[in-house]
């Protein structure tokens, strides 16, 4: 039995020992927001914050989440209000089939936690775990500026 | 004001950003309802005769729903062709990820435990690795055959083609194997009902392409197939139809009486989808001293793989071969050849980026050989504006090209005379890093194959519209043009009108999303309905206000229909015409009349090239991309973005290897190079927009333009940094290893 919160909310389950977190979430509470990219830990598609810190929960067993915090996309907006990092990603067009984007923005998430204002190029490095095929990433990283409240460029 | 040509931000983001899209592995569907997981157990081997599979332990194994092999299906293929590809391997492999057997559980991780119990005798061939191995070697790979080409195209090449040139240069150029790798996995789902229909969720670009090859497969009336497509996380011309994988799905489903759900593993797909590209290419170019091209010839050897799934990639090669040059001679041939590896398909420019490096890349080694700058050599040869239409040697038909106009712009952008000055200046300091610009000029065909597309728009009884498409939007943000196009032709709110696409029961004839058609094909068909529905609407509409059909007008500002002239007399609403339409207002279209189109546009990189560890850094992608009229900036844009980093991609980093026995070495994320934020710069991008004749819209395809462009001008840069050391070519990918390996070689020729 794990007791994981999940987006505010209390939970409790039986799973079996060699559960990942992300199928815990995905498959146990039904949260689909989530996906599974890769089987290596490369691509971040399944990124969700642990007590407010990115983690790739394809990496992390559900019993490690015991007693602790996970926030999903599903959880990041509040009171039917975007979060700016969600309303970012929209306006600057940080998305295109939408695959990578739950792990995307909750890595851009947890990196303006740590650096609330950073450069363009401190955003790519800082988000090189989470990969996407789809946008180049020029409007990934603008959607972080934006979301930053700094000057969008390029 | 008219929406056209303005930003606006997706109607598709909103469920993307919240609850996440729902892929195919996402799907709650009641007809999942306690649905059997599904894993295909694949070949390890390259190249082996199956000698038994023993699958009694596997059957055993905790939640065991099925195992099934080739001997089990009983639904056959046409095998008229010695290379036919089975459905499950049964007597042979031919390259590592090929199916061999079917496992089904109850839930997802027992499938793995189950898969490794499936125990299959192999009997190792040799590998086939590589054009060379294929065509000289002793190994063929289908009995029933006595040689390994499998298509022959083009030629015989001229013998005195050359004679006369006051130079000629010639080259083997490697346009090396790449993976698609959209960030979603193939998946599918498929469940048979009690009305006796299967339906089968494909994470695919063409739902109706796929609703044929699954009924073809299991021998069944396409009536009793439904294809549905739920959110689809990037297909790059790698999820074009049904994979073979679903037609077997189909069978199982039947089979264990309920239903399946199949997600690949990201491992499973480096190896079982198609990977792109995988051309050897021999150049040959000659011409005069002052930067006239003559002659050119194209020769391509092809890698299909284990089975030849697109014969259409070389000889679209060949139809590109020349580009945005008018050289009076143009020759071309390819060879395309079976080996043990994965087969090859379409991947983001199927054949016109092989052809576009290939033409690029001989003007470099022409332009290096008479002393002339790059930029230079191109604008001498150019088809001129005055030009157009053009039939070029191979045989396409040029619409509408302005390639001096973009390659002034991007020299323009970039400061070309700057950066030039710049490299002089850092190889005369001996400046360890040295600073490399390349150019690419191209053009590309898009909706080249010309078979149409269809469009319904529905006008609702409540002034809503329903439209539907046959194109299948899956990121790039077509759902958010069609809707701006049909809101700006009816004069009704984005809002009100709904877009349906993907479920073969709504639209039932259709081709789908590939080759950058969408837009020039999908989008005319809805604009053509909407045209329709406009016609008849003016019809009711004058019966309503009581007068001339000819007298009325759409007011385009708030979808009223009015009497010209007369705006105060009154006006009727879509909603009041809808309500009179009897049959109800609906116009269904197939969009014949799009024939191909020719995007075109100049690209500049900028390279930084450390010449001690061979270490390379794009500091500058300046792009112009001419496409015609632009519908949504934002979105045109976007597509520009992908496809530049993909260029880059290749160019620089990525390459699906194997080794001499056929193993990949490239086979999971932590292994092949898939490009990241952190290798790429920002874009620069220009625009350009020259409209085509050729569809109502007069639009060209922009989903794949970019990548072509941008593929060769990395390449070019690389070399064009190391040019003062003597060197004129590195293969793709540069990486550290090779670049370095290209400097110590020119060193040492000297």
């Amino acid at each position: 039995m794990v007791h994981i919160e999940v987006n505010g909310r209390a939970t409790a389950e039986e799973v079996e020992d060699r559960t990942l977190l992300v199928h815990y979430v995905r498959d146990v509470l039904g949260l689909t927001g989530t996906n599974v990219g890769c089987d290596t830990t490369s691509c971040g598609a399944c990124t969700v914050l642990l007590d407010g810190e990115s983690v790739k929960s394809c990496t992390v067993l559900a019993a490690q989440a015991d007693g602790h915090a996970v926030t999903t996309v599903e959880g990041l907006g509040a009171n039917g209000e975007l979060h700016p990092v969600q309303r970012a990603f929209r306006e600057q067009h940080g998305l295109q089939c939408g695959f990578c984007t739950p792990g995307m923005m909750m890595a851009s998430v947890s990196l303006l936690n740590e650096n609330p204002k950073p450069s363009r190029d401190e955003v790519r490095v800082a988000l090189e775990g989470n990969l996407c095929r789809c946008t180049g990433y020029h409007n990934i990283v603008s959607a972080v500026m934006d979301a930053s409240k700094q000057e969008v460029e390029g | 004001m008219s929406v056209m040509g303005t930003r606006v931000v997706r109607i598709e983001d909103q469920k993307l950003i919240t609850s996440g899209g729902v892929y195919v592995d996402d799907l709650r569907e009641p007809l999942l309802n306690g649905a059997a997981h599904a894993a295909f157990v694949r070949s390890p081997l390259a190249h082996a005769r199956i000698l038994g599979i023993d699958t009694a332990a596997a059957r055993e194994a905790p939640g065991v729903v099925g195992v099934f092999t080739a001997a089990d299906l009983d639904i056959t293929k046409a095998d008229d062709d010695p290379r036919t590809e089975p459905w499950l391997a049964g007597d042979k492999v031919r390259y590592v990820g090929e199916p061999v057997a079917l496992v089904l559980t109850e839930h997802r991780y027992q499938l793995a435990d189950a898969a490794e119990l499936v125990d299959v005798d192999y009997d190792p061939l040799p590998a086939v690795i590589g054009f060379d191995d294929a065509v000289n070697g002793d190994t063929l790979l289908f009995d029933g055959t006595d040689s390994n080409v499998a298509q022959r195209h083009g030629g015989p090449f001229g013998d005195a083609t050359f004679d006369g040139c006051e130079a000629v240069v010639t080259h083997t150029i490697v346009n090396q194997r790449v993976a698609p790798a959209p960030l979603e996995t193939r998946g599918a789902s498929c469940a048979w009902g009690e009305d006796g229909r299967l339906t089968a969720w494909l994470s695919t670009q063409n739902a109706q392409i796929g609703r044929g090859a699954i009924a073809a497969g299991l021998g069944v009336d396409p009536a009793l197939v439904r294809v549905v497509t739920p959110d689809v996380g990037g297909g790059f011309g790698a999820k074009i139809g049904s994979p073979d994988e679903a037609i077997v799905l189909g069978w199982a489903a039947k089979r264990i009486g309920r239903g399946v759900r199949w997600t690949e593993t990201r491992s499973e797909n480096l190896t079982s989808m198609t990977h792109g590209r995988a051309q050897r290419q021999v150049v040959t170019i000659g011409g005069r001293r002052d930067g006239t091209v003559e002659a050119f010839r194209l020769y391509v050897e092809q890698d299909m793989g284990a089975y030849p799934r697109a014969p259409f990639l070389p000889t679209l090669t060949e139809l590109m071969a020349s580009g945005v040059y008018h050289f009076p001679v143009v020759e071309t041939e390819s060879v395309a050849v079976c080996t043990t590896t994965t087969p090859i398909g379409a991947y983001r420019g199927a054949g016109r980026p092989e052809a576009t490096a290939a033409v690029e890349r001989a003007m470099d080694l022409f332009a290096a050989e008479i002393g002339m700058d790059p930029a230079e050599v191109r604008r001498v040869n150019f088809i001129r504006p005055e030009e157009f239409p053009f039939t070029t040697a191979s045989g396409a038909n040029y619409d509408t090209g302005e390639y001096a106009a973009v390659l002034d712009k991007v020299l323009a952008a970039a400061g070309y005379p700057e950066l030039r000055a710049e490299q002089v200046k850092r190889r005369e300091s001996g400046d360890v890093v040295a600073l490399g610009i390349g150019v690419s000029v191209y053009v590309e065909i898009t909706g080249g194959d010309a078979s149409g597309e269809s469009g319904r728009v529905d006008i609702n009884p409540d002034g809503t519209v329903t439209a539907y498409t046959g194109s299948s939007p899956h990121g790039q943000g077509l759902a958010t043009t069609l809707v701006m196009l049909l809101s700006d032709r009816l004069g009704i709110p984005m809002d009100r009108i709904t877009l349906r696409f993907g479920d073969t029961d709504e639209v039932p004839k259709a081709v789908g999303t590939f080759g950058s058609r969408s837009l020039q094909l999908g989008g005319s068909a809805v604009a053509q309905a909407a045209d329709k529905v406009i016609e008849r609407a003016r019809e009711l509409a004058a019966d309503l206000l009581e007068a001339s059909p000819d007298d009325i007008e759409l007011n385009l500002a708030d979808g009223g229909w009015q009497v010209r002239g007369a705006a105060g007399a009154g006006t009727v609403s879509w909603s009041s015409v809808a309500e009179r339409a009897d049959p109800p207002l609906s116009e269904d279209v197939w969009f014949a009349d799009g024939k191909p189109t020719f995007p075109f546009g100049a690209h500049i990189a900028v390279v930084e090239v450390d010449t001690a560890t061979g270490k390379v850094r794009v500091r500058r992608m300046v792009a112009v991309d001419d496409a015609g009229p632009v519908l949504n900036p934002l979105t045109f844009r976007g597509q520009r973005h992908g496809g530049l980093a993909q260029g880059v991609a290749q160019a620089l980093l990525e390459i699906m290897d194997y080794d001499e026995d056929g193993n990949p070495v490239t086979a999971t994320l932590a292994d092949y190079s898939f490009i990241t934020a952190a290798e790429l710069p920002d874009f620069e991008l220009v625009d350009s927009e020259t409209p085509t004749t050729r569809n109502l819209l007069g639009v060209k395809g922009i989903g794949e333009a970019a990548t072509i462009g941008s593929t060769p001008a990395v390449q070019s840069a690389v070399v064009d940094a190391l040019a003062h050391l003597g060197v004129r070519h590195v293969d793709m990918p540069a990486t550290p290893q090779r670049v370095w390996q290209a400097i110590n070689d020119a060193k040492e020729a000297v």
